[in-house]
């Protein structure tokens, strides 16, 4: 995948211009957050299950090899295979081979962030393999040659005109007076081209919400069944999964869920929770000669006992960035990552580098929306600040930045020196605000008075007039 | 038949360097506020700054040498008082955080969190009050200043004491808890976003109707004021400790 992060400021600037994608991210403000509050709302125990679900994977982050262990066991005892892939690179390799000795010309994918962080798309066509997106938001943006730009609504910055085109432009059966503006419509239309592929597909990756070390099964959850598809029509199920997604029971499972669907979503449960584990029996009707799982590392196992653990815990529901002012803002691409948002700000710095990533985890106000609905009570604004830290230790930011920090820290444990320059500073911008009370612009605040007036102070202190015994 | 008075506790004054420098008036609404409220107020004037810049910086060693001359200057009193929910937050929540396990310094900033709150929850929850003696004739909206909501779970206390206010009325504008996008230093850093996400805020405080916006933090009020003033709004900003001392009838924030 290509980071764009680096140009996280331009890229923001782009978006905020963006007319059509700013009308979509209003859908994003209103639609998820009213809808995620009446469902916690409805559900008295709500807090108590995040508890118990971030205490859940906290046990499982401490002792994640014997649970990693115990899940390979019992995949392979169930007749699939287990692939462990320290980096991307191992994940894709791993996967091409497969795929090739499975003969595979064509290969139906459910959504999955995973895949996107490997950038397997790419990597398939490069070798021939044709990759379809059957998710209808990633089949949406496959089509349109873009990335997610939500993890669970990847297309959420499209809105229906523009899809109604671009299914006008590769469709090219479409009768011209057939209508689609419609989104169910538009969502028959996708079925039907879809239909074909499952049938078609050599291969079915899927990506898992859950791994589940006491019975080997991956779980993943949707809302329109095409994962289901995808990984029961083909002969070959690819499950590509990251380590920390290993749960230990099905009764730990079945509480998470119990917070995943209020939190991405507002309902209760996913349409589907689907479990696969192994390949088809002798018994069963349908579902795949051979069951892989690519079991990914990619960094994860580096974060263990660091101030980055309980990012781990982390079950990609997108409450976090359904809730922040800066998403809202600027959209899931201005993050140039496949992780946007608060989540984005933490993870993305571990995968591509602080060095590529560091305006992420400093666009934050630190509002705390974001922890404060994370269903796995992840410390989203601490975290961000532990990488603001190690961008500090290794002078990133800019020099102006630096020393007028220093600076500010520097006065601030001398009193003395500190009220003799807010003194002369309180003076000084006394006299520029003038009988109107405020700034429209004043020298080294250019960020500031870009956009707003600022009130100007009086011309002394309070800690200079209260010395002077005002009261 | 005369019971003891009750001890009045020694309550030091943290009025934060925003406060001091930009604002001094919300100093003198929450001296007021503390020393008509029983209590023994100082206002100790070797205090400076509560070290967040340094902090959301990424800068822990000037924060911690921040922190630790801050506890040494207000450790002495009973409570510390700061009109401010992020710099109450930030001492209150972070500054054990910035000290080793089991050191003499986490145990002094342990004892000394133990101390801090923000005006108005002191007010309220520790002070008991239920209602102030004050007139403000205005139609007032109240934001949620982001740290003293989250941090603090400061919510109902400052709508409890506005509603008792002679003469005003308050009105909730829509997502008053939403950040107004001053953030520190990322309101100067990613000036654009910041901007549009006050754009959204000065929206929400006009379309309630009301006249003036009130807020516990002096940080987002110059960020909402400077807007609704680079508008051209007529819409005037105070922060609430001015309305409950009764001190509301200076000019407000960025007004002549
Ligand atoms: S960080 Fe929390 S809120 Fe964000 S995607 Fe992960 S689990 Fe959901």
């Amino acid at each position: 995948m290509q980071i764009t992060a680096p140009k996280f400021k331009e890229n923001a600037t782009k978006a905020l211009h963006d007319a059509s994608l700013q009308k979509a991210l209003g859908n994003v403000e209103r639609g998820f957050v009213a809808k995620r509050a009446k469902a916690a709302a409805a559900l008295p125990e709500f807090d108590a299950l995040r508890d118990a679900a971030r205490d859940i994977k906290n046990h499982t982050l401490e002792n994640l090899d014997l649970y990693l262990e115990a899940y390979e066991e019992k995949v392979t005892a169930a007749g699939g295979h287990v692939h462990w892939a320290s980096t991307a690179k191992d994940a894709r390799d791993a996967i091409l081979d497969i795929c090739k000795t499975a003969n595979a010309r064509t290969v139906t994918k459910g959504k999955s962030m995973i895949t996107e962080e490997i950038g397997l798309n790419d990597h398939l066509e490069k070798n021939g393999i044709h990759p379809i997106e059957t998710d209808l938001g990633e089949y949406i943006i496959q089509l349109r040659g873009e990335t997610p730009s939500h993890i669970i609504a990847p297309a959420v910055h499209v809105n229906k005109e523009e899809i109604e085109a671009d299914f006008r432009r590769v469709h090219t059966h479409l009768p011209k007076d057939r209508q689609i503006t419609e989104p169910t419509a538009l969502l028959s239309e996708a079925r039907v081209v879809l239909r074909q592929e499952y049938f078609n597909a050599d291969v079915g990756i899927t990506g898992a919400n859950f791994l589940i070390a006491e019975t080997g099964s991956s779980i993943i959850v949707t809302n329109e069944g095409n994962g289901d598809l995808t990984q029961t029509l083909p002969r070959v199920h690819i499950v590509v999964a990251s380590i920390e997604k290993v749960v230990p029971t099905l009764e730990d499972v079945s509480t998470i869920l119990r917070v995943l669907a209020r939190s991405a979503t507002g309902q209760d449960m996913s349409v589907y929770t689907t479990l696969s584990t192994g390949p088809k029996r002798p018994e069963d009707p349908d579902g795949p000669d051979e069951y892989h799982v690519i079991l990914l590392d990619n960094g994860r196992s580096s974060m263990l006992g660091t101030e980055f653990q309980d990012m781990l815990r982390c079950i990609r529901c997108g409450a976090c960035m359904n809730h922040c002012p800066v998403y809202h803002a600027v959209g899931g691409h201005a993050y140039g990552s496949v992780y946007p948002g608060p989540m984005g700000a933490v993870l993305t710095p571990k995968l591509w580098g602080i060095d590529q990533s560091g305006h992420l985890p400093n666009a934050s106000t630190f509002c705390g929306r974001c922890e404060s609905v994370c269903p796995m009570r992840i410390p989203l604004p601490k975290m961000m600040r532990h990488w603001r830290e190690r961008a500090f230790e290794a002078h990133q930011e800019p020099a102006a930045q630096r020393y007028g920090l220093s600076l500010w820290a520097f006065l601030a444990k001398r009193p003395k020196l500190y009220h003799l320059a807010t003194g002369i500073a309180a003076r000084g911008m006394a006299m520029l605000g003038g009988s109107k009370r405020r700034l429209s612009s004043l020298p080294l605040a250019g960020g500031w008075t870009k956009h707003r007036d600022l009130p100007a102070p009086e011309p002394k202190t309070f800690l200079q007039q209260w010395a002077e015994g005002k009261r | 038949m005369t019971s003891a008075p009750p001890r009045r506790p020694k309550v030091g004054l943290f009025v934060t360097c925003l406060v001091d420098l930009m604002r001094p008036a919300v100093g003198f609404a929450a001296a007021r506020l503390l020393s008509n409220n029983g209590c023994d107020l100082v206002v100790p004037p070797e205090q400076t700054c509560c070290g967040q810049p340094a902090f959301n910086s990424g800068d822990r060693e000037d924060t911690r040498a921040i922190a630790e001359q801050v506890i040494a200057t207000f450790e002495g009193f009973d409570y510390v008082v700061v009109p401010s929910g992020s710099c109450a937050a930030m001492m209150k929540v972070h500054y054990p955080e910035l000290f080793a396990a089991g050191s003499n310094w986490r145990a002094r900033a342990e004892a000394f969190s133990a101390k801090v709150f923000e005006l108005v929850s002191f007010l309220t929850d520790v002070l008991k009050i239920e209602a102030l003696d004050a007139r403000f004739p205005a139609s007032a909206t109240y934001h949620d200043s982001c740290s003293g909501l989250r941090e603090l779970g400061i919510h109902d206390q400052p709508r409890r004491l506005l509603a008792g206010i002679d003469g005003l009325s308050l009105t909730e504008m829509k997502d008053p808890d939403v950040c107004c996008g001053f953030g520190g230093t990322f309101c100067v850093k990613y000036s654009d976003i910041s901007n549009a996400i006050v754009e959204r805020k000065a929206a929400n405080i006009t379309a309630s109707g009301a006249d003036t916006v009130l807020a516990g933090d002096l940080g987002c009020l110059l960020n909402m004021a400077g807007k609704l003033k680079r508008d051209g709004s007529a819409i005037k900003a105070r922060h609430v400790a001015e309305v409950l001392a009764g001190m509301a009838d200076t000019p407000a924030i960025g007004e002549g």
